[in-house]
C-alpha cells in the first residue's frame, strides 16, 4: 500500500501524516506527479485560503493531475472544497469533480453563530464505505468560514447555520469538510476506512 | 449541533507537567504526552499546553515537545507560552501543533496577530488576554504572566485583537484563577457577545455547576481548567455527562 499526501501549501500536511502513522500507516509527502500518479491512496489535505491554493496548485501543474487521478483520493477541509466547482472565497474557479458550490457561513443575528465554525459537530447520513463502522451522529473536529451545500455526491451531513455537506464522494474521489487528523478515534477509523477502499 | 468544549490545560517546565497554583509550590506531574493523551481518551475536546520555562533552550524543547504531541494525541492542541514571532510559530505549527497562543509580545506589538493570521490563517491564532479587576471596577490586562499592570481594558484589546486576525480568545480571569469558586460570568458574556470569534473562558472552575454557568450564562464556546483535573477532583467523563443532562451541548 503506497499512500501518498500531496504537497502544497497547505497548512495541515504534518497533522495528516502523523495520523496515518498513528494507524500504523506510513505516507510520503510529495509534489511529484509520477509518485502521486503511482500511489495506491492519495489524500489532498488543506488548511488556508481557496485562490491561492488553486494559484498554487496551478502553478505547478497540479491542478489537471488530481483531476486525472485513477485511485482512490481524499480530500480534507479545504482539499474537499477545492474539489468542489466553485468558491466564493475570492471568488476561486476550483477543480471540479464535484458539482457543489463553496459558500460562505452567513448566519442570521438571531442564530448567534461564529464564523469559522470551530469545534466539534456530528455527522449524520452517513452513506459510503468511507463510514463503514462509524456510528450516525458521531462528533468531528471542524474549522471552516465555508461549506459546501446538499447535492448528489453528499455522503453525510453537518448544521451549523443551515445543513451542509459533510463529506462528498463521486467515482474514485471522496472529500471530507472535517479533520479526521483531529477527530480522535472516529477520525481514525474514517481515515483506516478511506485506507482499505 | 456544534458543541461546547471542555479543555484542560498543561503547565509545562522544562519538558515536564507542573502542577501547582500561581507558580507557587510546582511538583512535577510527569510526561505531559502521557497526561495528555489521558485526558484526550477520557473525552477532552482540546489540549493547552502552556510553557513555563525560562530558559535559553526553551524553544527547542517546545518545539520536541509539539512533535511528540502531535505524534501521540488524536485531538487538536494549542502550544503557548513566550511565543513572540513568526519564527516562533513556525517552528510550533511545523512540528505538528494545530495553534498557537500569544500574550504579552502581542499587547506590546499587535501587527504579530495580524503576521501570524496572513501567513499562517487566523484559525491557528489564540490570543490569550489575563485580566484583573481594578479599584474602578474595570477590567484591566495584565502582562508578563499578570505581573504587569496595563491601562488597557479588556474589551477594547480583545476587539482589537480579533481585527488584527485573532481567531480565538483565551480569557484568563487572575480574580478568579485559582479560587474555585466559579468562572468570570459577566466578562466572559461581554466578550462573547461582542466578539465574532469564540471565547475560552479560564480561571475559577471548581465544581461541575460551574461549568454549565459559564456555558449558559456567561456564554463561553469552550471552558478550560487544569489543577481540578490534574488532581482528579472533576472527571472529564462525569463533568462532560453531567453537562449533557443540564441540556448543554457536549460531545460525550
Amino acid at each position: 500500500m503506497k499512500i501518498v499526501i500531496i504537497k502544497y501549501n497547505a497548512g495541515n500536511i504534518q497533522s495528516v501524516l502523523f495520523a496515518l502513522e498513528r494507524i500504523d500507516a506510513s505516507a510520503e509527502v510529495t509534489d511529484d506527479p509520477e509518485r502521486i500518479q503511482g500511489a495506491d491512496k492519495v489524500i489532498f489535505p488543506g488548511v488556508g485560503e481557496a485562490s491561492s491554493a488553486m494559484n498554487y496548485l496551478k502553478e505547478r501543474k497540479l491542478d489537471a493531475l488530481i483531476r486525472n487521478l485513477n485511485q482512490p483520493v481524499l480530500g480534507v477541509c479545504l482539499g474537499m472544497q477545492l474539489l468542489c466547482r466553485h468558491s466564493e472565497e475570492n471568488d476561486t474557479e476550483c477543480l471540479g469533480i464535484f458539482s457543489e458550490q463553496v459558500k460562505k457561513f452567513q448566519p442570521s443575528p438571531g442564530q448567534s453563530l461564529k464564523v469559522p465554525q470551530t469545534g466539534w459537530n456530528n455527522i449524520y447520513d452517513l452513506k459510503s464505505a468511507l463510514f463503514t463502522g462509524i456510528a450516525e451522529n458521531s462528533f468531528c473536529y471542524c474549522v471552516h468560514g465555508y461549506y459546501a451545500g446538499l447535492g448528489e455526491t453528499t455522503i453525510a451531513k453537518t448544521d451549523y447555520v443551515q445543513p451542509y455537506s459533510s463529506a462528498l464522494h463521486r467515482g474514485n474521489f471522496y472529500g471530507v469538510q472535517f479533520h479526521p487528523e483531529k477527530s480522535a478515534s472516529v477520525g481514525e477509523n474514517i481515515l483506516r476506512n478511506f485506507i482499505q477502499l | 449541533m456544534l458543541t461546547k468544549r471542555i479543555i484542560p490545560c498543561l503547565d509545562i517546565r522544562d519538558g515536564r507537567t507542573v502542577k501547582g497554583t500561581n507558580f507557587v509550590d510546582l511538583r512535577d506531574a510527569g510526561d505531559p504526552v502521557e497526561l495528555g493523551m489521558r485526558y484526550a481518551s477520557e473525552g477532552a475536546d482540546e489540549l493547552v499546553f502552556l510553557d513555563i520555562t525560562a530558559t535559553h533552550e526553551k524553544r527547542k524543547t517546545l518545539s520536541d515537545l509539539a512533535r511528540r504531541i502531535a505524534h501521540h494525541i488524536n485531538i487538536p492542541f494549542t502550544v503557548g507560552g513566550g511565543i513572540s514571532s513568526i519564527d516562533d510559530v513556525s517552528l510550533l505549527l511545523n512540528n505538528g501543533a494545530d495553534k498557537i497562543s500569544v500574550n504579552t509580545a502581542a499587547f506590546k506589538k499587535p501587527a504579530l496577530i495580524s503576521e501570524l493570521a496572513r501567513a499562517f490563517g487566523s484559525q491557528c491564532v489564540v490570543l490569550a488576554i489575563d485580566v484583573k479587576k481594578g479599584p474602578d471596577n474595570q477590567d484591566y490586562v495584565y502582562l508578563n504572566g499578570g505581573r504587569v499592570a496595563t491601562q488597557t481594558q479588556c474589551l477594547d484589546w480583545a476587539k482589537r485583537g480579533v481585527d488584527m486576525g485573532a481567531g480565538e480568545i483565551l480569557l484568563t480571569s487572575m480574580d478568579h484563577d485559582g479560587t474555585k469558586a466559579g468562572f468570570a460570568l459577566e466578562l466572559t458574556r461581554l466578550l462573547a457577545e461582542n466578539l465574532r470569534v469564540p471565547v475560552i473562558a479560564s480561571g475559577g472552575g471548581g465544581k461541575m455547576s460551574h461549568f454549565s454557568e459559564i456555558f449558559k450564562e456567561g456564554k463561553a464556546d469552550a471552558a478550560l481548567a487544569a489543577s481540578i483535573f490534574h488532581f482528579r477532583e472533576i472527571s472529564i467523563p462525569d463533568l462532560k455527562r453531567y453537562l449533557n443532562s443540564e441540556g448543554i451541548d457536549i460531545r460525550i
